[in-house]
Formats: structure tokens, C-alpha cells, sequence
């Protein structure tokens, strides 16, 4: 799912000016504010923070779906064991490497093509013309298609015997005879994208429009006067002034990317050449009931995570700033 | 003259099919779903654009179902009641975080924002562990409880951007006169926020009434199931031939209110949608 958190801190709060701020009005204030935040970190607490924590116990231990209680910590045992001359365990399971791989790759490809498609959709929008808040409407529904139904939708589209889609491709000599878009492994990880970029990109765009209406006219108009190409204009002026908002949009589309389910779990099921980490982990957590085996997978897609944020955050930072010297 | 007149009308030319390009793109999927729910199974092999007739008896047959009707239930429960917690708990919160300036403020914000980023599949065997304790599994309950996880960081969020943006002699006349906090909220803010609520609030339904990871795993009969769930299991009298008429029927029941609620809302959404992402 996209939840789409907006993104740069809000500004510090406004204190009230010095003269009015005496400090047991202060003090009060500042005792509510904990009081009023309580029972949002309580929730937290409950459902994010000990979770997480128990997460990361679970995979120091054998615990299995039945029993939660009754677990035995065994340590480092389900990410990597060396028995019998063999190694087991998550780190030395190629299907796990391979949703690794499979990750990265649907992430990257997808978050790339969305940016493109997104940018694109953005300056049409960002064009006047007449209906532009109909084709805006009509940008936004596939955002409000759940997920599921989405997935849904375009798996019947891609169906191998009656879907549209080779039905088309048929008819215009493209192909000659239907291919199994979610059953052929070859064809299935693009399908799979493709899905997603539909989905997605509406988000892009809309991130990408909103900081397009926020450009400063005239340096347009000088470039206009110029008689600079507008391509070039684009590449030179653009794209350098939104590149802060496509860095956000290109975080939030990546850290739901890298977390994906829904859209593999229903078009291509447990399929391995399409697996993602977070079906890797489910499966091995519910179907295979092997909580402990599956806690050290979801510590790991965590751990990837939280590296490709902090790593992200870094790189964005450096670039912003030789961008701006 | 001529040939930049030509180039004109090119780019015009090219910049409308463009425009028909991404409509259609966007809009068609939605359409075939709905072209196929008003196709009899029986006629389903034929590959047409539009429609023959309008049958229904693919929609009489999932509203037959109780199951179906029951998940549509489940769903409205769920992301309703997911809502309300969120902005009881996000309206308090952000006032706390956009206009009392305190210790530790920027640390929770943090917090709030690497909440809302985590991977939901790392907290599933934790969560399914307090879930089973507080006895809510194969309940909405487990459900309204572990949404939250994905609606209540995004509030706060949101809300907090907004409640910044009000000016600060709201509140000094109602300090002035010696209200507490709480009568801050509900007399001067809350009446001034409602436009953010209802913002917020439709994301956070949406969001809720979409998940699938967490209604998947914490319930477990028919009866509990929340619609996209219910959508995703359905399935036929074999393996081989899924039931596509009635599947799309169903989308399309869930689907169709969401689509209005956007297209009404559009405005609303995007201004909530990018709330503070290029103010940065």
C-alpha cells in the first residue's frame, strides 16, 4: 500500500512572543503537550515499537506459529548455521537471495519508470488547457483502485487465454501467439511492474506537479525571450528546481517498493521468480509457521531497509549540496 | 513562416495526443473491469471493447453471497473506526507538536516519520503475538488495532503541518483569558481544522479500506475478511477457472466509491497529498 506520509518536518513550533510567555502558563503548556501526546505514543508503542522488538527476538529463537510462548533461544541459528559440512539458514538460502535480488530490481526499475512517467504526466498537467481537471480526475483513479483490484484488474487483462492485452498484440501482428504474462517467469516480473507503474506513477505526478506550480514564472519568460529551446529550458532550469521534490517522491515510492506484497502476492501468488522479501517472510511466518525462521527474513528486510534510507538520505544530501555550490 | 506555423500545429497536435495517451491509459483498465462485470461467464471468451448487453447476473451473484456482504461490512467497520481513533489521537497530538515547542519535540517527530516508513512485514510476528493476547485475532478489532501502525504517523503528520500554519493570536486571546489546552482545542482549533480532518480522514480510509498484508494474516474466516481480501480469494469451482465475471463485479462494488469519493475530492486530496512536501 502507498501511504503517502507527507514529507519535510514541519517547521519548529511557534513559540509565543517572550513578553506574554510566562513560565507557568509555559510549564502548562508543556505538561499538556505530554498529556495530549500520550495516548498517540502509547498506540505506537503497542502496535509499531514492541512489535518490532519481539520481531527481533523471535529470530533469535525456534518459535513457531502454533506456540509463541514456548520458544527456545537458539542464536544466530536461523539467519546462518554451519551443520554437517552444510550451511543453513536464511543468509544461505538462494530463495531468499533471490527475493533479495528480486526486490531490488522491481524497486529500481519501477521507482525509475514512475519518476519518468510521473514527470511527464506532471508537465502535462501543469500545461493550461481546456478539461485539465478531468484528465487530473482521470490521472488520479488508478491511485484510488485498491491495490488488490488493481492487481486484479490487470491479471485478467494479462490473462493468457481471453485477456485483452494479447488479444491486442495479436491483432496487430506483434506477437504471434499469446504469452503467459503471470505464469511465464520470463514475462512475469515486467507484468508485475507494469501493474505497479500504473498504480504508482499518479503519485509521482501529483508530488511533481504540486512543486511544478510553485516555479517562479519569470525565468521562463526570460528563457522564452532567449529563445531557448524548451527541452533545454526543462534539463537546465526544471528539472535542477524540482529535483528536492523528486527526491522525496523517489524515498516514499522506494521504501513502499522495497516493502512490496500485495501487487506479487495476487498476480503471480509464491511464484520464486517474482518472490519479493516481504513474501518471502510471510510465507515462511504463516504458511510454513516457522515464526522464528521467518522474524530473522523480516529483521533482515528491516535491517535492508533502514540501510537504504540512512544510505539514501546520505547520498541526497551530498548531491544537494555540490547541486547548490 | 510556414514551417514554423507547421511545427506549431505539430506540437499542438502531439501535446493532444499525449493527453488522450495518459486518459486512456489511466481510465481503460478501470472501464474493461467494468465492461467484463456486465458480461455473462458463459460469453467471457469473446474479446470485445464494449459491451453487447448490460447482464448482472455476475452482481447478483456476489450479493448472494453473504460473505461478500459481510466483508463489505467488515471493511466499513474497520476503516471508519480506523479513522475516528486516528484523528482523536492525531488532532490531540498535533497540537502538542505544531504549537507547544518543548524538549524531545523534533526526537517524537522523528519517530512518527520512521513509524510511517518501516516495512509492515517486520512487525507481523510481533504484532500477531499482542494481537493473539489481547484476544482480537480473526477479529475487526486486530485489525482497527494494527491499523493504526500506517494512519496514526500520517495524521499526526499531516494535521501537524496544518495546525502550523494557523496564526498564533488564535491562541494568545484564548491564553489571555486563561483556557486550558484542552478548551484550545476544541474551541479555537478544532472548528478551523475540519478542512484538514476531512483531508486527512480520506486518506486514512482509503489507506485502511486498501490494506492487505495485515487482513490477511490476522483473520482467518470468511466472516472476518475485509473486502480486499475477500476479492483476492475468491475463486471458482476449480483452480484452473477463476470466477473473472463475478471478480470483477466485486472490484468494481468496492472500487466505484472510492473513484467518486475522489473525483469529488480531488482538490482536497492533493493539497493533503503534498501538504509540506515542496515546502521543505
Amino acid at each position: 500500500m502507498s501511504t503517502p506520509v507527507t514529507e519535510s518536518a514541519p517547521l519548529p513550533a511557534r513559540p509565543l512572543p517572550r513578553h506574554k510567555r510566562s513560565t507557568k502558563v509555559r510549564r502548562q503548556r508543556v505538561r499538556a503537550a505530554w498529556i495530549f501526546l500520550a495516548p498517540m505514543l502509547v498506540v505506537l508503542v503497542l502496535v509499531a515499537g514492541w512489535p518490532l522488538l519481539r520481531t527481533f527476538y523471535f529470530s533469535f529463537t525456534d518459535a513457531s506459529l502454533s506456540d509463541l510462548s514456548d520458544t527456545l533461544f537458539i542464536g544466530l541459528e536461523n539467519y546462518l548455521i554451519y551443520e554437517d559440512g552444510r550451511w543453513y539458514g536464511v543468509l544461505a538460502d538462494p530463495i531468499w537471495w533471490r527475493a533479495v535480488w528480486n526486490t531490488v530490481y522491481f524497486s529500481v526499475v519501477s521507482v525509475s519508470l514512475e519518476v519518468v512517467f510521473g514527470i511527464i504526466v506532471a508537465l502535462v498537467l501543469n500545461a493550461e488547457f481546456k478539461g485539465r481537471t478531468l484528465v487530473r480526475a482521470a490521472v488520479l483513479i488508478p491511485w484510488a483502485i485498491p491495490t488488490i483490484v488493481s492487481a486484479q484488474m490487470w491479471a485478467w487483462m494479462l490473462n493468457d487465454q481471453f485477456g485483452i492485452i494479447n488479444h491486442l498484440l495479436m491483432m496487430l501482428g506483434i506477437i504471434g501467439e499469446p504469452i503467459a504474462w503471470t505464469a511465464d517467469a520470463s514475462y512475469s516480473m515486467w507484468a508485475v511492474i507494469m501493474v505497479d507503474v500504473w498504480k504508482t506513477t499518479p503519485f509521482v505526478a501529483l508530488l511533481v506537479l504540486a512543486a511544478l506550480q510553485m516555479l517562479p514564472k519569470d525565468c521562463y519568460e526570460a528563457a522564452e525571450v532567449d529563445g531557448i529551446h524548451p527541452v533545454r529550458v526543462f534539463f537546465r532550469v526544471t528539472l535542477p528546481l524540482i529535483t528536492p521534490a523528486l527526491m522525496v517522491a523517489v524515498i516514499f515510492r522506494l521504501l513502499d517498493a522495497l516493502r512490496v506484497f500485495d501487487v506479487i502476492y495476487v498476480l503471480t501468488s509464491n511464484s520464486t521468480s517474482t518472490m519479493s522479501m516481504s513474501i518471502y517472510a510471510r510465507q515462511q511466518l504463516v504458511e510454513f509457521q516457522d515464526v522464528g525462521y521467518g522474524s530473522a527474513a523480516s529483521t533482515l528486510l528491516f535491517l535492508i531497509i533502514a540501510l537504504a534510507t540512512i544510505a539514501y538520505l546520505y547520498l541526497g544530501r551530498k548531491q544537494l549540496k555540490l547541486g547548490g555550490d | 513562416m510556414t514551417s514554423r506555423q507547421l511545427s506549431k500545429h505539430a506540437t499542438r497536435i502531439g501535446f493532444w495526443v499525449l493527453v488522450a495517451l495518459i486518459v486512456v491509459i489511466a481510465v481503460f483498465p478501470f472501464y474493461y473491469a467494468v465492461k467484463t462485470s456486465f458480461t455473462p461467464s458463459s460469453e467471457l471468451f469473446r474479446v470485445e471493447l464494449w459491451p453487447s448487453r448490460l447482464d448482472v447476473s455476475n452482481y447478483v451473484q456476489i450479493f448472494s453471497q453473504r460473505s461478500f456482504l459481510q466483508a463489505i461490512f467488515n471493511s466499513i467497520l474497520v476503516a471508519t473506526s480506523v479513522v475516528f481513533i486516528a484523528l482523536l489521537l492525531g488532532i490531540t497530538a498535533s497540537y502538542a507538536l505544531g504549537r507547544v515547542r518543548f524538549r524531545g519535540r523534533s526526537t517524537v517527530l522523528l519517530v512518527i516519520l520512521g513509524v510511517s516508513m518501516f516495512p509492515q512485514v517486520a512487525v507481523l510476528s510481533g504484532l500477531f503475538e499482542v494481537i493473539r493476547t489481547l484476544n482480537l485475532y480473526n477479529n475487526p478489532g486486530g485489525l482497527i488495532l494494527s491499523y493504526t501502525i500506517f494512519t496514526l504517523p500520517f495524521t499526526v503528520w499531516v494535521l501537524t503541518t496544518f495546525m502550523r500554519q494557523l496564526p498564533m493570536e488564535l491562541e494568545e486571546a484564548a491564553i489571555m483569558d486563561g483556557a486550558t489546552p484542552w478548551v484550545i482545542i476544541t474551541k479555537v482549533f478544532l472548528p478551523l481544522m475540519w478542512p484538514a480532518m476531512a483531508t486527512t480522514g480520506l486518506l486514512a480510509f482509503i489507506a485502511a479500506w486498501n490494506e492487505f498484508l495485515f487482513a490477511l494474516t490476522f483473520t482467518l474466516t470468511d466472516s472476518q475478511r475485509t473486502v480486499p481480501v475477500a476479492i483476492a480469494l475468491l475463486s471458482g469451482g476449480s483452480a484452473y477457472e477463476l470466477p473473472w465475471g463475478p471478480i470483477m463485479a466485486a472490484s468494481v462494488v468496492v472500487t466505484v466509491p472510492l473513484v467518486i469519493l475522489v473525483i469529488i475530492f480531488q482538490r482536497r486530496i492533493v493539497s493533503g497529498l503534498t501538504a509540506g512536501a515542496v515546502k521543505g
